[in-house]
């Protein structure tokens, strides 16, 4: 997020884009609720489904899976011709807006209805909505990002943003939420093939010989290594012959599984490092418990980049031991001495080769968390980013044109799939499924339908369904909702009984490697009854 | 702003013209017992327990809802006031099932604490609990009204807090209860157990169903960290007794993120902690089936397949995979082992799932 949790409270408008957020951020659904019902502010909600913050939108727009360049498009197209855009933050801070407002021209109302299915009348309400306000903030998840333009999703979300001036201010911002306790820290950290903690380029040849000198060896690897996907790619043409897996499940969270199920039995040595047998545990040559959040020290980053202490609780069960401890060890018993007294050093080691972490330490956010940038211990933290500069500099406007996904329903295959979590289940449910009260509320696959596509197909309420795409078929329980729209099936993809990801594609934005699982091809028919349960 | 004076059981007080008789008497020292009250949520000045005498009124003035005003004089604990709440807290005390020793509350319920503070030692009226069922409906929560002193800090909760909108106040008069739309259970209604409504509750209505008999409230050994599910970050007590976490709550003055709000998999979802399920020793794979061993001797065999592999096909031929569920510090040094030791800049993790 460029700006805070709490930030979101103070905007006047909010436009809220693929974030289920009451299922998926409950807690930060709370404060946009809040900033509607007690503030006053007005929610444009973009998704397809009728979730439940609709009931809180002033503005509801329900594209087409796949469509979201075409409806941002559109919005700067009427800000544009109604000249709501903040000229002199496009005139200081921006550059590239020439091109791109040359290029909007083309998305007028009546043709963004043509692309999308959303009525030209909500284009030009919503772009005068958010264009109008002081302050507006945006908020995304992975119904931007999941996409094989997700790139373009975002940089599209940055343009609109940028048109209106609403970056580096107080109830402003483009405010992706990140879906994972650590994701962000992740990233921070340097668990990326081309960079090292806080975003370092391993490409720099400055920064590989100072990590290199700091870390004590003569030298790094010069070239950028592979992504996940070009990693299981390398596993099936024989380049990469073992994996070190610490806390993934990628057997079911990660798309066009056959594939990757494929890749991992070519393998000549799999070691996974888990809490539970995982599906991808299972295949392992050597599993190594470890201790999980209750049972050691650390830090997470969340998604507004604040660093917040983990605090041991417990003793690990049995004979596990924390990650950073098996790591350490391992390391060492390899002929890379590590020895850390507790993760609080290691903390310390960060601090010193990771500008924008260089003023944390466990005292410093012993009460509070503070957010990075933090480069040093008199810092107070960062919780707007962008407000004098951008980090390059100026911003970019980029000039975007419309794709379609690549895979689109057809004769055969003649509804959208859409794939996410629910309320009760986190992930691939290795946590949740195990929790009583999660699964006493939600305990099977459950597919959403409206009544429309249900009745047409002949699926009634509770009935076993087959879903099928070009790569794989599932047996999912029907459920007709009305938050479903007309053409669309949502799946979630917490069940490995009912494994969505068998059914979605492994194409992948050309940038960012994001797979696009948030759209495909599908059919459903009921399943014959000797497969009933 | 002008501050405004007015005198506090004979101490003259100055503070802002938009504090409360509660919050300046509070600063200034003076203990104002308060139940309805919650420093989260709106104050409604409904139970009647925070009552102080303001000098020149002839009624008593719910403190936590009168502003002050400059020249107020006000009396904190005069005999008429400790009455009046003596009164109030005996009447709730007969209105309902208050039997502690059967109360997963004892212990942690300020209904039980205005007791003891005002010094009530037997109710002068017949004790009528209105027989509501118990709902026992889900795993999560437990909802006994017969415990319930309507204070409305959950409906406030719900609707303020979280803003989910599922509890009210219904019915009438005496017949006044919290209810769910349609009045049914929790487990039927639209409720997505955040477990706010269990957070302010100040008696046993509302309670973590999972947690009883696990323990009594002093217990609880409580460490605050950080929620495992996604990426809001909640700050978190885990509540732990005899090495188990037996439960997870909040408090608001942990302050950001959440502010001691928590979604139904932070409050609720801990029970994977302690799985049986849970991974315990490490397992190496003979013959396709796993068979336990020491950390030694599997790790003696990952060094050997790792540095094989190494050696023989050069470190780009081995791949690693961190986790977004890690710590910072263990993705630290997991980039830091797969670069400086292992020598390759294969390492990735889920981020873009």
């Amino acid at each position: 997020m460029t700006n805070s949790i709490s930030d979101l409270e103070h905007s006047e408008v909010i436009l809220v884009t693929g974030s289920n957020t009451t299922e998926m951020h409950p807690v930060i659904s709370s404060a946009l609720k809040r900033a509607v019902r007690k503030r006053g502010a007005e929610l444009i909600l973009v998704d397809p489904r009728k979730i439940r913050l609709q009931r809180y939108a002033s503005a509801w727009l329900r594209p087409k899976p796949g469509t979201d360049v075409a409806w941002i498009n559109g919005l700067l197209h009427v800000i544009l011709r109604d000249g709501l855009q903040n000229d002199t933050f496009i005139r200081d801070r921006t550059q590239g807006f020439e091109e791109m407002a040359e290029l909007v021209k083309r998305y007028t109302p009546a043709h963004v209805e043509e692309i999308t299915g959303i009525p030209a009348a909500d284009i030009e309400r919503a772009g005068r909505l958010y264009g109008r306000a002081k302050k507006a903030s945006i908020v995304y998840a992975m119904g931007i990002t999941q996409h094989t333009t997700g790139t373009d999703n975002v940089k599209s979300l940055a343009n609109l943003a940028m048109l209106c001036g609403n970056i580096g201010i107080a109830g402003g911002g483009v405010n992706p939420l990140r879906g994972q306790n650590n994701v962000q820290g992740a990233c921070d950290m340097g668990a990326l093939p081309n960079v090292y903690s806080g975003y370092q380029q391993v490409g720099d040849a400055a920064v590989r010989e100072r990590m290199a000198l700091f870390w004590n060896v003569p030298q790094l690897p010069k070239v950028p290594g592979k992504t996940l996907t070009e990693i299981t790619a390398g596993v099936l043409s024989g380049q990469v012959k073992a994996m070190y897996i610490v806390g993934e499940n990628p057997m079911l969270s990660d798309p066009d599984l056959r594939h990757l199920k494929g890749a991992l039995r070519n393998l000549h040595f799999l070691v996974v490092q888990d809490i539970f047998m995982t599906e991808t545990a299972a295949m392992a040559d050597v599993v190594l418990p470890a201790a999980s959040f209750a049972e050691k020290d650390g830090t997470f980053t969340n998604t507004e980049r604040r660093i917040q202490r983990v605090r041991k609780a417990i003793d690990p069960i049995g004979d596990c031991r924390a990650d950073w401890s098996i790591i350490a060890d391992l390391s060492t018993r390899l002929g890379f001495p590590m020895s850390y007294g507790s993760p609080e050093a290691i903390m310390d080691e960060i601090a010193r080769v990771t500008p924008s972490y260089g003023g944390v330490s466990y005292r410093r956010i012993e009460g509070v968390g503070v957010q990075w940038p933090c480069p040093t211990p008199e810092h107070p933290g960062t919780p707007i980013l962008h407000k004098e500069s951008f980090t390059r500099g100026k911003g970019v406007f980029h000039a975007i044109d419309f794709e379609p996904p690549p895979e689109v329903p057809d004769a055969e295959y003649p509804l959208y799939l859409s794939t996410g979590r629910v309320l009760y289940h986190w992930h691939t449910g290795s946590m949740t499924r195990r929790s009583a009260g999660m699964s006493e509320r939600v305990n099977r696959c459950e597919m959403e339908i409206s009544a429309h596509d249900a009745a047409k197909l002949g699926l009634e309420n509770g009935q076993e369904a087959l879903v099928s795409s070009r790569r794989g078929q599932i047996a999912v329980t029907v459920t007709v909702s009305e938050k479903a729209v007309r053409g669309t099936v949502f799946i979630p993809f917490h069940f490995a009984e009912a494994a969505v990801n068998e059914l979605t594609h492994g194409l992948r934005d050309p940038v960012a490697k994001i797979p696009g699982i948030k759209v495909c091809a599908v059919k459903v028919e009921p399943a014959p009854v000797s497969e009933s349960r | 702003m002008k501050q405004v004076t007015l005198t506090i059981n004979g101490k003259s007080v100055k503070t802002s013209p938009r504090s409360t008789i509660l919050i300046a008497a509070r600063s200034a020292g003076f203990r104002i017992p308060t139940l309805c009250y919650h420093p989260r949520l709106a104050s409604v000045g409904s139970c009647r327990v925070c009552v102080v005498e303001i000098q020149g009124r002839g009624n008593l003035a719910a403190s936590c809802v009168t502003p002050v005003a400059d020249g107020m004089v006000v009396r904190t604990d005069s005999e008429r006031v400790v009455a009046a709440r003596r009164l109030v807290v005996e009447l709730l005390l007969a209105g309902g099932e208050h039997n502690c020793s059967l109360c997963a509350a004892s212990g942690d319920c300020e209904l039980q604490n205005l007791a003891y503070e005002l010094g009530i030692e037997k109710l002068d009226f017949p004790v009528e609990a209105p027989g509501y069922p118990r709902d026992t409906s889900n795993a999560m929560i437990e909802r006994d009204l017969n415990k319930c002193v309507l204070c409305g800090r959950c409906v406030r909760a719900c609707n303020e807090v979280q803003v989910n909108e599922v509890i009210d106040i219904g019915y009438r008069g005496a017949r006044a209860k919290i209810v769910t739309a349609f009045d049914r259970n929790y487990g039927d209604s639209d409720c997505v157990f955040c477990g706010e409504c269990v957070s302010v509750c100040p008696t046993g209505a509302l309670r973590e169903k999972a947690a009883r008999f696990k323990g009594r409230p002093w217990e609880f050994q409580k460490t605050r960290t950080t929620c495992v599910y996604c990426g809001t970050g909640c700050q978190l007590d885990v509540n732990v007794r005899d090495g188990r976490v037996v439960k997870v709550t909040s408090d608001f003055r942990h302050g950001p993120p959440n502010y001691g709000s928590l979604c139904a998999k932070g409050r609720f979802a801990y029970d994977f902690i302690h799985h049986p399920d849970r991974l315990t020793t490490p397992l190496i794979k003979e013959d396709d089936e796993f068979r336990e061993a020491t950390w030694d001797e599997a790790m003696d065999l990952v060094v050997l397949g790792l540095s094989a592999i190494r050696n023989q096909e050069g470190p780009d031929a081995i791949g690693v995979l961190a986790s977004a569920r890690c710590t910072n510090e263990e993705n630290y040094l997991l980039q830091k082992f797969t670069r400086a030791c292992l020598g390759t800049n294969n390492i990735d993790h889920c981020a873009r799932l």
